[in-house]
């Protein structure tokens, strides 16, 4: 039966991570939006109160552990992990995107690890936090003409190439480092390995400046003869060029919709912002009245927030397709291409609506509105996700429609 | 051309025929529906101005059970549900698609295709089982999916289709035992009434609000005076439900075809061209005290506004969905500089912005209709999904013309004159209710 409300028992889970966004996020925001790569400390306390929450099974991080496909299929209607996790990501989200992406262990080289690993892996690196490299100077959307090599030599792989955006690279104990084992092959031969900081040849070389989300660090790494424990690579080992791309590729597919979740937390700021400096000058959305006989600004709040709905429930529908193991890579794509970009215009809308109030750093609508356009661009561009909706859609490969 | 009780036995066939009924084990209740629509469907049509008289003595009015409030968050429609959509859709790809141009061109739909559309039980819907309606409970979601199925053959002639169920959704939902028992019979009987409901008025931000109708009491009834714009099928119906201010508030009331100093004049549009849209004109009406709808209650009024907004969205995604399913054949095989114009990231791209929108548009719909099923009363989720659906829906109107080019143009190919229709989206207010 359709139904497309916030489910009763992840109520508590929403409750909890909305305590958080307040009052540790929203609190550390202009700090550590100024502070940039100082690490923020109040988040291990928090980190380890989530891992406690992990343990517990009321998941709400960064989908470090939330995003495996459960293996055996259950009858009838599923509200699992996909979906709370996707509702925690929105309320931290509402708080801060930068520090979310900072929280200890919950990195996307974690939902990597989730997502492929073996068991024995997925034990050995229990509790640790890793970051995901796989962006090089010379590569980023076509992430499978990747240049970091890999080669077998005894009982280690030797690494060899650059890696630029590694999100807390700085700050992870492992990076998942994507490298090919060989260039011939092409994306088949795509492996990603778990790397141990201090690995000798594994050097960071800086941390970037950036527009926004700034509290997350971002690294950039020189892997040079660095040699990785054959053990250490995740999922199968065999180049086969049948199978091609899936093995990596899966990552994203569950991890679209926590991008996406992220853009539907920070755009819900904004939006609840905007309403509220609207209300003290006078102006409120009537909802039953026809848009247009209303102030200007109350009609464009309207739009923007049906904008929001929309991405907000493509979201949930991409969580809910996982979480029933319906496939679902089309409407996770579909959710990040609107939710990316619905944050951006929605966020620099609320800006020109608050005015000076908008763009000061008095308010941190203006930080949010920074922040807002990294969630465009990683885990796929705006650009990425059109391409992949519009092979589905028209039945195209992609040496098609390129 | 088969007569009346061919096609009858045609529309039966095309339910009964559908695998989904024996796979989801709903032979029994659709059997059910099935013999109700068959009474119903072998009638030769009438004249208009019939009377209407209240057949059943009933102290209490007859209501559809409310649906169960669900737990989880779920996209998976009830098997009924699915049962109905399938069947719309298939009568609306099979037998509205190809006479879509037809009626369009003729300003009008033709008989036989209203007749099979009745057949398909649609006016049965609503209507509570002890007046001959199907029973059941009452879902606006079910209504949503069956209008949306529907203008996925075409915007126009789901209107048309529609229309009249609009007035027994109406009286089933807020008529009194009297106007229940006067009205509902005749839309489950032999011969169904044409019947409208008349919000909309000609002028510019138009508030359902704020009507420039009036009524006033008068000699125990009441007297109703001004016009309502755009009223589907106007000339021929024999029954109205009609909106004017009655002491500065909206209110609702049943004004029959017969009632003195009402009349017709046909106000052909940009497009809804199936639907014979007309201006109903209401000079100085005298109607009984028993016309006031719901004794003019606010939430009523309130409700009605709501739900018909929301049918107007499931028509926005019905034939948005239609558009995109024209597209996507169309710009694979037209060819353009050596290949399929669909290699083009310019074209591609438009049909994925087309497919994004066009989903947001069904879960914002999907989302109020759910909720207003489950009795929440914020306007809030209606409002959203109105402001989506015109807005996109006018996207996908207007990329459906622009990736066709001149084709798009001409009307050799449909969406010319699903541009025209899916602008009447942020146009129409009433008319429909899910």
């Amino acid at each position: 039966m359709i139904h497309l409300e916030t489910p009763k028992k992840f109520r508590p889970l929403v409750d909890q991570a909305h305590q958080v966004a307040r009052e540790i996020f929203r609190a550390n925001s202009r700090k550590y939006d100024r502070a940039e790569h100082a690490y923020p400390k109040e988040l291990d306390m928090l980190a380890s109160v989530m891992d406690g929450m992990d343990e517990a099974g009321a998941r709400g991080g960064a989908g470090a552990s939330g995003v495996r496909r459960d293996a055996q299929v259950s009858e009838g209607n599923k509200n699992g992990s996909n979906l709370s996790t996707c509702l925690g990501i929105m309320e931290l989200c509402w708080g801060d995107v930068g520090l979310l992406l900072a929280m200890p262990r919950q990195g996307l080289g974690n939902s990597a690890i989730a997502s492929v690993a073996n068991e024995e892996q997925l034990q050995r690196f229990a509790g640790r936090w890793a970051a995901m490299a796989i962006t090089e100077p010379g590569c980023g959307s076509d992430s499978a003409n990747i240049r970091t090599t890999a080669v077998l030599d005894g009982d280690h792989y030797v690494l060899n190439g650059e890696k630029i955006y590694v999100t807390s690279g700085d700050r992870a104990d492992l990076v998942v480092v994507w490298a090919t084992l060989d260039r011939a092959k092409g994306r088949a031969a795509i492996k990603s390995f778990v790397v141990e900081k201090g690995t000798p040849g594994f050097e960071l070389v800086r941390l970037e400046h950036k527009l926004g989300i700034r509290a997350s660090d971002t690294a950039a790494f020189v892997l040079k003869d660095c040699r990785v424990p054959r053990e250490n690579l995740l999922g199968d080992p065999e180049v086969n060029v049948e199978k091609g791309f899936a093995g990596v590729m899966q990552t994203f597919d569950n991890t679209r919709p926590l991008v996406a979740s992220m853009a539907v937390g920070l755009t819900r700021a904004c939006l609840e912002h905007t309403a509220k400096v609207l209300k003290d000058a006078g102006i409120t959305v009537d909802y039953d009245r026809p848009a247009l006989t209303q102030n200007s600004a109350a009609a464009t709040l309207l739009a923007l927030e049906a904008d929001y709905e929309a991405a907000r429930l493509l979201t949930l529908q991409a969580a809910w397709m996982a979480d029933n193991r319906k496939p679902n890579s089309l409407q996770a794509s579909m959710a990040k291409a609107k939710a990316g970009r619905t944050c951006v215009d929605v966020a620099l809308k609320c800006v020109e609506i608050c005015g000076a109030l908008g763009y000061s750093e008095q308010a941190l609508l203006e930080k949010w509105a920074r922040d807002a356009k990294i969630l465009d661009i990683f885990e796929g561009t705006q650009q990425i996700q059109l391409l992949i909706v519009a092979r589905r859609l028209l039945g195209k490969t992609s040496a098609e429609l390129k | 051309m088969p007569n009346p009780i061919g096609l009858g036995l045609r529309a039966l066939n095309l339910v009964a025929g559908l695998p989904v009924i024996d796979q989801l084990g709903l032979r029994k209740s659709t059997e059910k529906l099935l013999y109700r629509a068959s009474k119903t469907g072998f009638a030769v049509a009438t004249g208009a101005a019939r009377q209407f008289k209240a057949t059943q003595k009933r102290l209490q009015p007859a209501r559809l059970d409310k649906a169960a409030r669900p737990e989880l968050f779920d996209l998976t429609p009830t098997d009924e549900q699915e049962m109905l959509r399938e069947a719309a859709r298939s009568f609306a790809i099979e037998q509205l698609r190809p006479a879509a141009q037809a009626a369009d061109h003729d300003g009008g739909a033709q008989a036989e295709l209203l007749q099979q559309a009745r057949e398909l039980g649609l006016s049965l819907l609503g209507v509570p089982e002890a007046f001959g309606g199907a029973g059941g409970e009452r879902s606006a979601m079910s209504n949503v999916l069956v209008a949306e199925a529907l203008a996925q053959g075409d915007l126009g002639l789901a209107v048309a289709c529609l229309a009249p169920t609009a007035v027994s959704t109406a009286l089933s939902l807020w008529g009194d035992a009297h106007q229940q028992s006067t009205y509902l019979p005749a839309f489950t009987g032999e011969h169904a009434p044409v019947a409208a409901l008349a919000v909309l008025e000609s002028r510019p931000l138009f508030d359902p609000m704020r009507l420039s109708t009036t009524a006033r009491h008068a000699g125990g009834g009441f007297v109703v005076d001004g016009a309502k714009a755009l009223v589907p099928r106007a000339a021929t119906a024999e029954l109205f439900i009609v909106a004017a201010m009655l002491e500065g508030k909206p209110a609702l009331f049943v004004v029959e075809s017969g009632a003195r100093g009402l009349s017709t004049s046909p106000d052909p549009a940009m497009g809804l061209r199936a639907a014979a849209t007309a201006t109903l004109h209401l000079d100085e009406v005298t109607l009984p005290a028993t016309a006031l709808i719901a004794q003019g209650a606010a939430e009523v009024y309130a409700e009605c506004i709501a739900l018909s907004r929301l049918a107007w969205c499931a028509i926005a995604v019905g034939t948005s969905q239609a558009v995109l399913d024209y597209l996507i054949p169309y710009v694979n095989d037209r060819v353009a500089f050596g290949e399929p114009i669909s290699h083009r990231q310019a074209v591609a791209f438009a049909v994925a912005n087309i497919g994004i929108e066009l989903e947001g548009m069904r879960l914002l719909t999907y989302r109020a209709a759910s909720r207003m099923e489950q009795g929440a009363d914020d306007a809030k989720p209606i409002a959203l999904a109105r402001r989506y659906c015109i807005d996109k829906s006018l996207i996908v109107g207007s990329d459906g013309v622009q990736l066709l080019g001149g084709h798009g143009f001409i009307k050799e190919h449909p969406v010319e004159r699903w541009y025209r229709d899916l602008r009447a989206i942020g146009v129409m207010e009433g008319t429909l209710l899910v």
